[in-house]
């Protein structure tokens, strides 16, 4: 005969108010095999518990119940109690009486509540006898991380982690680690150079003995879970041998071929053989293939002859590298919303019609004008230059919902840049709010306007053409009630910030969610801001959603914080609300293999003495299985079941309804 | 209304003029509004004390000096105690007055009040009154 305790917790007055304990109490104690019954106030303070381990040993209780609020919020607190006095800490179980009874019904006479809460606490009694004491499951880590994206989120999160003794792999999509942050030219609200900052740490992650850098590589596959993963790296021909190039720059200097640049977003031309920019980290060239006449129809090959350390090799393929790792930080970033779809800001059809980040280049001293603002049309100085903010962003219509959260800072940054730039310029911005929360930035913006002259106009711009070699712009000045007009001679579009293309294709390998703007998802948006729904997968700087600077080091830092303390520790403890598969039973139909959303079900063979396989049986990988209980549900024959929750258990305590 | 906005408009002499007489910085306004919320007078006003900030922001003297608001502010200083910007807008108002009432151009012609006003009025008002409103 089982010895069980039952505890009826008062929860102050939100249980007590519409149940009466003490009759649950009373009531469970007249059940075959519960010869301890009590209430209490607060079962979770520490009286509580104290007398929750007082009981066990006095009673020499074999298993216990707490009818109190959800599992979610005391089940680890009342188990650890129960490990203490001695009991397999699986054979305690909460039955939830505050959320699923006394919050949901309002019978000051307690009849309801009390009848409800008696039937809960018995159904969890007859679930309690069939229970089976659990050990919890032991999973080995790779004390490893890979990163992807090596943007500033990316690096910081690489760094912290190398520094904390840990190798980490850097993979970067592009020929150089830097991401967006590269393109800026000073940062907001402290004007320091972007590239000043940015570079030292660029370099620090190459010399970092514990970062493997793996740039102009994308992840292709990712498998296991967490402290075991096993990650498929396509590392794309670069057509250059890293060990050999020395990043003399002779190859680009004689490649005789142009093409668009993206890293100057189509402001200049590049070669064909290029580093995106002169501080790219490795220092190592790449041949755009596409547009390259050796590869493409065996003409030229003029980088090859000039290179000294020959390390050219147009026959180069791509090459796929296995990585093991016991954890990923996510950093892929993000990108800037197609102006084009603005018609009326004239975006592509304006030459002088530019985006944010372009102008970031423009104003950038080693951009394509070497820090000098002058539009792309005719290369003149602009006297008249309006800013449109919320370009895409805001609006449900044709962009996004959401506030891009940076451009009304940036904007702010680029009259004060333009305005050190061009003395006599007027900058004018058309705005719907200002948004400014953060350190300094309201004073910030304030010094823009009251400082650097820039004209702030609240209201939209609805039109912009172009007028005797002038873009004009039409929009309004709400606060005046007026309709304006600016014979401009540029205009600058705070772009929307939206998710990275392919950012769904990789949480897909990943596994890990994502929202209809295909930004990541963390898994509370505020108590656990950098992690995933799957265990080991981390996430830092705008693959989330928009944010600044500081927000995504300080996520790649917390990132890597998440990362180290999960290698502090040679063994994982995992939950052991596990699956498992009779393999008596099992037909392997992998009906469970199709179903299951965290592809933690495996094809196990089974082979006779000669080494021939006879049979294949289906394996939970208890590293991933979640316990969600799908794979149980769709076995046809029976075969499966989940700890702690087995067939058996919910059919006593259905019977005992 | 459509106005066309330009450099060389915002910074004119005459607005140059307006901040010097004043004294206040008319850029240091950022609209919101607690001027025109508190000003007891303003109800009597053609343009609202914020907007006359914001007409001069934009270098729109003309469109103020055609309201009736500078004559009418009292200048009891209720937009300058509440600005959390430290903007005096009364002390605006008056660089206005100035601007015209310096030119000979009298708001209020003395030989055309009534007798029986200036009779009936207190001495102090009539004093204040041609104070502000003549030259």
């Amino acid at each position: 005969m089982p010895r069980i305790g039952v505890f009826v917790c008062q929860c102050g007055n939100n249980i007590a108010a519409t149940v009466d304990t003490k009759k649950v109490a009373e009531e469970m104690k007249k059940l075959p095999g519960v010869v301890f019954t009590c209430d209490y106030k607060f079962m979770c303070s520490s009286p509580g518990q104290d007398m929750l381990k007082q009981a066990i040993k006095d009673n020499k209780l074999d298993g216990i119940i707490v009818s109190a609020c959800s599992p979610h919020m005391h089940e680890k607190t009342f188990r650890k109690a129960a490990e203490a006095a001695g009991l397999n800490p699986y054979q305690c179980e909460v039955t939830n009486i505050r959320e699923q009874c006394s919050w949901v019904h309002h019978d000051k006479t307690k009849a309801v509540g009390t009848v409800k809460s008696i039937d809960l606490t018995r159904m969890t009694i007859e679930r309690l006898k069939k229970n089976k004491p659990l050990k919890k499951i032991k999973i080995p880590i790779k004390k490893r991380a890979l990163v992807i994206g090596g943007g500033i989120a990316g690096i910081q999160a690489a760094l912290d982690i190398a520094e904390g003794g840990r190798e980490v792999i850097l993979v970067e999509k592009e020929p150089s680690i830097g991401g967006n942050m590269a393109r800026l030219s000073e940062t907001f609200p402290t004007m320091d150079c972007s590239q000043c900052i940015l570079t030292p740490k660029m370099v620090e992650a190459e010399l970092n003995e514990n970062i493997t850098l793996l740039t102009y590589s994308e992840v292709e596959k990712v498998d296991g879970y967490i402290g075991n993963f096993t990650v498929q790296i396509r590392r794309k021909s670069k057509f250059v041998d890293e060990e050999r190039c020395t990043g003399c720059g002779e190859c680009m200097e004689k490649c005789p071929f142009k093409t668009e640049s993206g890293f100057e977003l189509g402001l200049t031309k590049r070669k064909i053989i290029y580093t995106p920019f002169p501080q790219s980290v490795p220092n190592v060239p790449v041949i755009d293939a596409p547009n390259c006449p050796k590869i493409q129809k065996d003409k030229c090959g003029a980088c090859a002859i000039v290179c000294g350390p020959k390390c050219i090799d147009f026959k180069m393929e791509d090459k796929i590298v296995t990585e093991e790792v016991g954890a990923i930080v996510v950093a892929t970033g993000y990108q800037l919303m197609p102006n084009e779809r603005f018609g009326e800001y004239g975006y592509g059809r304006i030459k002088d019609v530019i985006s944010g980040m372009q102008f970031e280049r423009l104003a950038s001293s080693s951009g394509p004008t070497g820090g000098e603002i002058r539009r792309p049309s005719d290369g003149k100085v602009p006297k008249n230059v309006v800013f449109i903010q919320c370009v895409g962003s805001r609006d449900e219509k044709k962009g996004v919902s959401y506030c891009s959260k940076v451009c009304c800072m940036y904007t702010a940054k680029h009259t004060m840049l333009y305005k050190h730039k061009v003395h006599d310029g007027q900058s004018f911005v058309f705005y719907m709010d200002i948004r400014s929360g953060g350190k300094r930035y309201e004073e910030f913006v304030r010094k823009a306007i009251e400082h650097d002259d820039a004209m702030y106009l609240r209201g939209r711009v609805s039109r912009v053409y172009e007028r005797d070699g002038k873009v004009m712009v039409q929009g309004a000045d709400t606060l005046s009630g007026s309709q304006v007009e600016i014979e401009a001679d540029m205009v600058v579009l705070a772009t929307a910030i939206v998710s990275r293309e392919g950012a769904d294709t990789l949480a897909q390998k990943l596994g890990i969610g994502y929202d209809k703007y295909k930004f990541y998802n963390e898994y509370h948006p505020k108590l656990r801001p950098v992690e995933t729904v799957t265990a080991g997968i981390f996430l830092a700087g705008t693959c989330m959603g928009p944010m600044d600077i500081p927000e995504s080091v300080a996520q790649g830092s917390a990132a890597a914080a998440k990362a180290l303390s999960l290698f502090s520790a040679d063994e994982m403890a995992r939950e052991p609300i596990t699956s498992v598969v009779n393999k008596a039973t099992c037909n392997a139909c992998w009906d469970c293999l199709t179903a299951c959303p965290y592809s933690a079900i495996e094809r196990e063979s089974v082979k006779d003495r000669q080494g021939n396989i006879v049979k294949w049986l289906a394996r939970v990988n208890e590293g991933v299985c979640q316990g969600c209980g799908v794979c149980v549900a769709a076995c046809r024959s029976k075969s499966i079941d989940l700890r702690g929750y087995t067939d058996e258990q919910v059919f006593a305590a259905i019977n005992s309804f | 209304m459509k106005i066309k906005l330009a450099k060389e408009e915002i910074e004119s002499a005459s607005i140059h003029q307006l901040q010097r007489i004043s004294g206040e910085d008319l850029k240091k306004c950022y609209q919101c509004g607690n001027c025109s919320g508190g000003c007891p007078v303003s109800f009597e006003m053609d343009i609202a004390p914020s907007q006359v900030m914001r007409f001069l922001q934009l270098g729109k003297i003309e469109e103020v000096m055609k309201a009736n608001s500078m004559w009418v502010c009292v200048g009891c200083l209720q937009c300058y105690s509440r600005c959390p910007k430290g903007c005096s807008v009364a002390a605006v108002l008056e660089g206005l007055r100035q601007t015209v009432l310096r030119k000979g151009e009298d708001f209020e012609k003395i030989k055309e009040i009534p007798i029986p006003f200036l009779e009936k009025a207190p001495q102090q008002a009539i004093v204040c009154g041609f104070r502000k409103l003549v030259s």
